[in-house]
């Protein structure tokens, strides 16, 4: 059925500038670009665009413009261009409305409206580039209370501790699977993690065999409701088990991996046969309660002879205080919240724009939460979703987060342009496909490059602005509210973070 | 842990207040050979799991457990290096998640058992002499479990197969709702050997969203009791084969006629397509 749709994106070619070399053409795995020898011309099929600027980022001679076409239904506030073709597309096809990436609707983004301190006069300011400034971070369990024994004038732990995981800076890359991501971005997600000393997250498609000698650990394996690829070496070669709850960019609900893209080798890591549907289902079917939760989390650390920190990753939802206080009862070393920013490879749209609820809020009332019940030291807790700088990562920790998790920040510095069409498998950043044609723009050597790059950088500034603040250590700053202020926030909006307004 | 600046309360049935291992070890084994007797009277689950642990670390390869009352994870944390497979007797009564994660163990229970029987079991062998409760079987990926009477509710849900692993669930009674949702691949017998001359399985819901495996059900089921993806088949010699195969099995285990079960009409249950999800999205 014809779908009325207009095109999302104006192609322009300078025909001054072109030399007709064809990259274009060759990029666009949207077959946007058609050369025509002939005639010795390009003619491009717009409709298809998807305004991913492969072709414009290539072009040796700028040759090329790709922009949103916006305006060409009549203007309306509310039934905008968007809804309009939303609608169009579901007249046409009866399908449920699909998308990538996070939710991109005009929310309320509280990093913008929260402000750091620093140091004036009454305490010194500190030098990064001379001082040591510690960004170290444990993740797991620690201890109610710290027993230290004397003997011959010698002191020792007494206590024994719980397993805890260190982070050289405290970010980590975001649960993203092989399957729904290329091998060469998991392996340049994985180099980088290694490098860096830090972690990444295999999310629920598996670790590769040959992966586990070299990067398992740094590893985050994940135990979602496919249980695909998890068995015992899987567990044990892992540092940390995740069970995935939920996902900030589709809460309470599956996810469907279709056949097409399980290919040999991701049917492999999955543990499924080649061809089939990869379905998660919505709930985890041995999960309907905090008991049953409960009854997960030990038959993970009984599989692991309780040597590994086990995390649980929800969404952010509305009463996402309670839920993590249940989850910690129920004996989590690591929570993990992920908010209505956090993306994803192919989730309905409907979902995506319109359930959870906004990272730092739910963040801050869980650590508010956890605090007042006298439990926050039994549980690490990571924020995810949406921290898309250093500066959003280090509020994220003065809002009580231990560390962050990354998943769009790490794909953009592989390239990826939040085009929001990785569920096509056709990304021409060579980031979400199986296509190997595709698949092989990554190089994993490059990229992991780029994505240690990025980790340095935002170490660095976290490092300068806790200077700035007059700290000497991340662990100081964890949610140490003080050194934020709100500006341009509702006085409800400034009780749920805990912070006072700027002047204040 | 002491509780300290602890306002609403938190204990830790698992990890508060355990007994050293040394002193279990002590107290509630008996060696003789390679067979150890444990008296599991009162264990917290850690305790027990701790001292199966230790009992396999210094040599046994068969365990029999004795007094088991409700310990959960039995058999799950015994991956070791070895490749020693080892025989596990579970007398009486074990907890939830039986041989979640099992790795090529036997496991044999002289009574029923609870929840989460085999969870994401990898390979190995279940026998329970009684009945489970409900997710048994859930996300299987290979090894057989033998239940002599019935299951509970979601049993086999999502259960799975991967190149020569083809996990296998005989069930001697019938089983709940939600039998085999979501199941991926396998093989699930369901005998009805409890029910009486013409009266149906109970189950509703039975394979919804299968797209994979085969569940063989002995006796009836109505069409609405079957989820809308999976057709009723009729066998081939390859699934007599199958069929004939594991009701020996399961009789050999818990006694009965083969000839008389395999003389009851079978049903094979298959889901209609490989991809039930796929035309549901707007690309
Ligand atoms: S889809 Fe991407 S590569 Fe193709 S024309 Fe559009 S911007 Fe260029
Ligand atoms: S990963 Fe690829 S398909 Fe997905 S948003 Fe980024 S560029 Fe687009």
């Amino acid at each position: 059925m014809q779908s009325y749709l207009l095109s999302e994106f104006i192609v322009e070619r300078r025909e001054d500038r072109c030399i007709h070399c064809r990259v274009c053409e060759r990029q666009c795995a949207n077959e946007v670009h058609l050369y025509d020898a002939e005639l010795d011309r390009f003619f491009s099929s717009e409709k298809d665009c998807v305004g991913c600027q492969r072709c414009v980022t290539l072009c040796p001679t700028d040759a090329l413009y790709v922009r949103p076409r916006l305006e060409d239904y009549r203007p309306n506030s509310s039934w905008t261009r968007d809804k309009m073709q939303n609608l169009k597309k579901q007249a046409a096809t009866g399908g449920v409305v699909l998308t990538g990436s996070g939710n991109d609707k005009p929310f309320r983004v509280y990093w913008d409206h929260l402000l750091l301190n620093a140091s004036q006069v009454t305490n010194p300011s500190i030098d990064p580039l001379r001082e040591p400034m510690e960004l170290q971070t444990f993740l797991g369990r620690k201890p109610d209370t710290l027993k230290i024994e004397f003997s011959d004038g010698k002191a020792k732990l007494g206590s024994e501790l719980y397993p805890n995981v260190m982070l050289q800076i405290p970010l980590v890359f975001s649960a993203m699977s092989l399957g729904a991501i290329s091998y060469p971005a998991f392996k340049s997600l994985a180099m980088a993690a290694k490098e860096a000393g830090v972690l990444f997250n295999t999310g629920e498609g598996g670790l590769p065999v040959e992966m586990r000698d070299e990067y398992a650990d740094c590893a985050i394996v994940q135990c979602a409701s496919g249980r695909f690829g998890v068995d015992l070496d899987y567990l044990n070669c892992a540092r940390i088990i995740e069970i995935k709850i939920g996902q900030g960019a589709k809460p309470g609900i599956g996810g469907h991996l279709p056949g097409e893209k399980v290919s040999d080798y991701i049917a492999q890591t999955r543990m499924i046969p080649r061809g089939t549907d990869a379905l998660s289902p919505a709930p985890q079917h041995d999960i309907y309660s905090i008991e049953d939760l409960s009854m997960l989390i030990y038959a993970l650390k009984e599989a692991t002879n309780y040597t590994k920190p086990v995390s649980v990753k929800i969404a952010a939802v509305h009463n996402v205080a309670a839920i993590a206080s249940g989850i910690v009862r129920a004996g989590a070393d690591i929570v993990a919240i992920d908010g209505i920013r956090g993306g994803t490879g192919a989730a309905p749209l409907a979902t995506r724009d319109n359930v959870g609820i906004p990272m730092e809020l739910a963040l801050a009332s869980v650590d508010k939460r956890l605090r007042d019940e006298g439990i926050r030291n039994k549980c690490s807790v990571i924020a995810a979703g949406g921290i898309r700088s250093s500066a959003d990562a280090i509020k994220a920790i003065a809002l009580g987060a231990d560390a962050v998790y990354i998943g769009t920040a790490a794909l953009v510095a592989m390239g990826c342009t939040l085009c929001q069409k990785c569920y096509t498998g056709k990304c021409n950043w060579g980031i979400c496909t199986q296509n190997p044609f595709l698949t092989k723009r990554l190089n994993p050597e490059l990229t992991s490059q780029r994505l240690l790059n990025l980790l340095r950088g935002w170490g660095h500034e976290i490092q300068e602005m806790l200077g700035g603040l007059g700290v000497n250590a991340i662990e100081s700053l964890r949610a140490n509210r003080e050194h934020l202020r709100g500006v341009g926030l509702e006085e409800w909006e400034l009780n749920v973070l805990g912070v006072k307004g700027a002047g204040e | 842990m002491n509780g300290f600046n602890v306002k609403f309360g938190y204990r830790d049935n698992f990890l508060d207040n355990l007994q050293p291992i040394d002193i279990l070890y002590k107290t509630r084994v008996n060696i003789d050979g390679c067979r150890a007797t444990i008296n599991a009277l009162g264990l917290k689950h850690k305790e027990l799991n701790d001292l199966l642990r230790e009992t396999v670390q210094r040599g046994s390869k068969e365990l029999v457990i004795n007094n088991v009352f409700g310990q959960r994870y039995i058999g799950t944390r015994l991956y070791l290096p070895s490749e020693d497979k080892l025989y596990i007797e579970v007398n009486k009564f074990p907890g939830n998640d039986l041989g979640t994660f099992l790795n090529g163990h036997r496991i044999v229970v002289q009574g029923n058992a609870q929840d989460g029987v085999g969870n994401t079991m990898d390979s190995g062998e279940i026998i329970v002499h009684g009945r489970a409760g409900d997710v048994t079987a859930m996300s299987m990926r290979g090894g057989k479990i033998f239940i002599r009477d019935n299951v509970g509710y979601r049993t086999a849900i999502h259960m799975k197969e991967y190149r020569d692993k083809v996990p296998v669930l005989v069930v001697g009674g019938t089983a709940q709702d939600f039998l085999g949702e979501y199941m991926a691949g396998g093989m699930v017998l369901l005998l009805g050997l409890n029910l009486q001359e013409g009266e149906p399985h109970r189950a509703h819901y039975i394979g919804t969203g299968m797209h994979g495996g085969v569940i063989y059900l002995r006796g009836y089921v109505s069409e609405h009791q079957l989820g809308k993806e999976v057709g009723v088949r009729p066998l081939d010699d390859q699934d007599k084969e199958n069929i004939d195969c594991y009701v020996r099995e399961y009789c050999n285990h818990f006694g009965g006629n083969p000839e008389e079960i395999l003389n009851g009409s079978f049903q094979k249950l298959v889901p209609v397509s490989l991809r039930p999800y796929g035309q549901i999205y707007a690309y």
